[in-house]
């Protein structure tokens, strides 16, 4: 299986090339970009099964000798978030296929927004795939770059000035992470996973926790934990529907995962108690800010954006407990929270097709255009906030009995903030929820609009988007069925991660064998054993 | 591993500068900062490849070896900021470029002076498309040459 690793980079990399260079073809560009994300998610799936049937896997590049090239390991967190991310592309695309095939999209279509989508997925795999800090940051920085493309797709006012925002701050993090990488490499002389968890835990206890300090404000940056979040707001909105989605459901979720690597492979032989308090009030103070954000706004995308900002401090609720179920926890809350933002963002796009608008003050009674809408909405909405049959719940519920068995009084506090959050994101979404599809359109600022007038101007939604945004609220809303073999995969996960030497030894061990002349073997025997 | 003075000093130099033009609100500042203090990044990672001098991987009797400890530089560094600047120059390209839009865009005012997003309340979303359409440039811009390079 590990001649698969590499596909889920390349496949997306070759895509990009082929769709720019067939630019003027925007039906070929589809299918192309169609199939190959089709093929990912498949390779994706393939390696998770891999990984957890036979635990990590890595493979060097090029055949050099471990230490020397670039490694990717997959083990069953990456697996998870590749497969999960790998979805919400796919569903992304088919909904901009959708969008776009109808010839009045919102905006022309731009033949770059095919190459910069497959690039964007390339980056978000191999930031996933990367079994070095240096790799890690070249896929921070190929999604980045892809992601400053797709926020100011069109170059207009709005975008441009949001935009500018979005890619000063994403640089700053990204000196920040670089500027890591750099006295990590003076401190230690290596960036390999690999290496670096056992020569991080020889430094002096000063040094090391500087290290994860810096590294740790790089990825809060990227991940918008709270007084690092102020950018998201601001320029998520402004994106187009499936860019928003998309940004929405990934991006952070990368600088998550950047952080639970840092919090247990690289560091978890040197935590601190002021490390992990650190992490508590930030998680608490993510979670309470963002939720008080959402519900002072009135625009629909800026509520959501912040409900995403706010439910970010549940996955550092698990990563500062740091326990095994903590951890699971918090990877199973991140797989459900990347699929229930995007499937939002998609039905908000929806909305915003439907009405013109989603301002909730000239929003209204959508639910009588539109109530295939407005149960898409319901759905993902309830899932969010964690009302009990769906997933949103069994994740909060781990996060609540990780946090419980801690016992601690950091734990209680993070508790206590996890509760208040999930009811005031029920106060929030269904206020939002109330303002777009209930309340009466006559009261609002729009009288000329009669309902029927709303209810024709609603049809022109086009079939494909809404299948699109459906299969995600299907896929979303399918996981409470499938929660108890997900949660022990995530349990799973997270052992992977807590396992240090096992990691440690599929990124450096396994291939030293394959330095002298062991690769064709090893993949003739992975291949025997999976046919 | 000892850096030396000049190297550190350097380094501080262009970071503090690169921070303080960062945080000016006006766009071409914006960029020269990013730009020296994604320089000085790149010179700590130079720094961290210890003393200089020599060359990487053949060791002084012209033998390669990969120990970097006593006989050669170290050459992973110099390929990590090899990387490192090129990402710096596409990024600094994107960003003179969005500079540049944003001239365009605001053209007649003047200045680069990045303004306050809006307030919430009034969204973006409702009030951007009308504005947009009065902006000047901006309809002539669609379409054209530079919106292609977008």
């Amino acid at each position: 299986m590990r001649v698969l690793l590499p596909l889920v980079v390349l496949l997306p990399v070759l895509g990009a090339a082929l769709t720019l260079v067939l630019g003027s073809h925007p039906v070929a560009q589809r299918w192309v970009s169609v199939v190959v994300l089709s093929g990912v998610t498949a390779t994706a799936a393939a390696l998770l099964v891999s990984a957890a049937s036979d635990g990590p896997q890595s493979v060097v590049l090029g055949a050099w000798p471990a230490g020397v090239g670039i490694s990717l390991v997959v083990d069953r967190l990456s697996g998870l978030m590749l497969l999960t991310s790998s979805i919400v592309t796919l569903s992304v695309m088919l909904y901009s296929v959708g969008q776009g095939s109808t010839g009045d999209g919102e905006r022309t279509p731009v033949s770059i927004y095919h190459p910069t989508f497959l690039t964007l997925s390339a980056g978000v795999s191999i930031a996933f795939l990367a079994g070095d800090l240096f790799n890690l940051y070249v896929g921070f920085e190929v999604l980045l770059v892809s992601s400053y493309v797709l926020l100011t797709l069109g170059g207009t006012a709005a975008r441009v000035r949001a935009g500018m925002t979005y890619v000063v701050v994403s640089i700053v993090s990204s000196l920040l992470f670089l500027t890591g990488i750099g006295v990590v490499y003076a401190a230690t002389g290596t960036v390999s996973m690999a290496d670096l968890p056992g020569r991080l835990s020889g430094l002096p206890l000063a040094v090391a926790v500087g290290l994860q300090l810096v590294l740790l404000l790089a990825f809060g940056l990227k991940a918008a934990a709270f007084p690092l979040s102020g950018w998201l707001p601001d320029s998520y909105p402004t994106a187009s529907a499936p860019v928003a989605a998309v940004f929405a459901g990934l991006l952070t979720k990368v600088g998550v995962y950047a952080i639970f690597r840092t919090q247990t492979v690289l560091f978890g032989g040197v935590s601190t108690p002021e490390v992990t308090t650190a992490l508590v009030v930030v998680a608490v103070a993510t979670m309470l800010v963002g939720i008080l954000g959402a519900i002072a706004q009135n625009d629909l995308k800026r509520l959501l954006s912040f409900t995403l900002v706010s439910h970010i401090g549940y996955m550092l609720f698990g990563v500062a407990l740091g326990s095994t179920a903590a951890l699971g926890a918090a990877v199973f809350y991140a797989v459900h929270h990347i699929l229930v933002q995007t499937a939002l963002f998609l039905v908000v796009g929806l909305v915003e097709r439907a009405a013109g608008t989603t301002s909730l003050r000239r929003l209204g009674g959508l639910g009588g255009a539109a109530p295939g809408i407005a149960l898409l909405f319901l759905l993902p909405a309830l899932n969010l906030a964690g009302i009990p049959p769906f997933s949103g719940f069994v994740g909060k519920l781990a996060l609540l009995r990780a946090g419980a068995d801690d016992g601690s009084t950091s734990a209680w506090v993070l508790i206590v903030a996890g509760v208040i959050t999930s009811l005031l994101t029920l106060y929030a979404i269904s206020r939002a929820w109330a303002a777009t599809f209930w309340s009466g359109r006559a009261t609002r600022q729009d009288p000329e609009v009669s309902p029927e007038a709303a209810a024709a101007h609603a049809h022109r939604v086009p079939p494909a988007m809404v299948a699109a945004a459906a299969g995600v609220v299907v896929v979303v809303t399918s996981l409470t069925l499938v929660a108890g073999p997900l949660l022990a995969l995530a349990d799973g996960a997270a052992a992977d991660t807590l396992d240090v030497p096992g990691y440690t030894s599929t990124v450096g061990g396994l291939d030293i064998a394959t330095a002298d002349g062991g690769a064709e073997n090893g993949s003739a025997e992975n291949g025997a054993k999976t046919p | 591993m000892s850096p030396t003075i000049v190297l550190t000093v350097a380094i501080g130099g262009l970071v503090a500068t690169g921070v303080y033009l960062l945080t000016s609100r006006h766009l071409t500042r914006v960029v020269l900062g990013v730009l020296v203090a994604g320089n000085g990044v790149n010179l700590l990672l130079i720094a961290a490849a210890g003393p200089a001098g020599r060359a990487p991987i053949l060791d002084p009797d012209g033998e390669i070896t990969l120990d970097t400890a006593s006989t050669s530089s170290d050459p992973l560094p110099q390929a990590l900021v090899l990387t490192a600047i090129v990402i710096t120059f596409a990024v600094t390209a994107f960003l003179l470029a969005m500079a540049y839009r944003t001239s365009r865009i605001e053209g007649t005012k003047g200045d680069d002076v990045v303004r306050d997003t809006s307030p919430q309340g009034r969204s973006r979303g409702e009030a951007a498309p009308p504005g947009e359409a009065a902006e000047p440039g901006t309809a002539a811009a669609v379409g054209s040459p530079q919106e292609k390079a977008f």
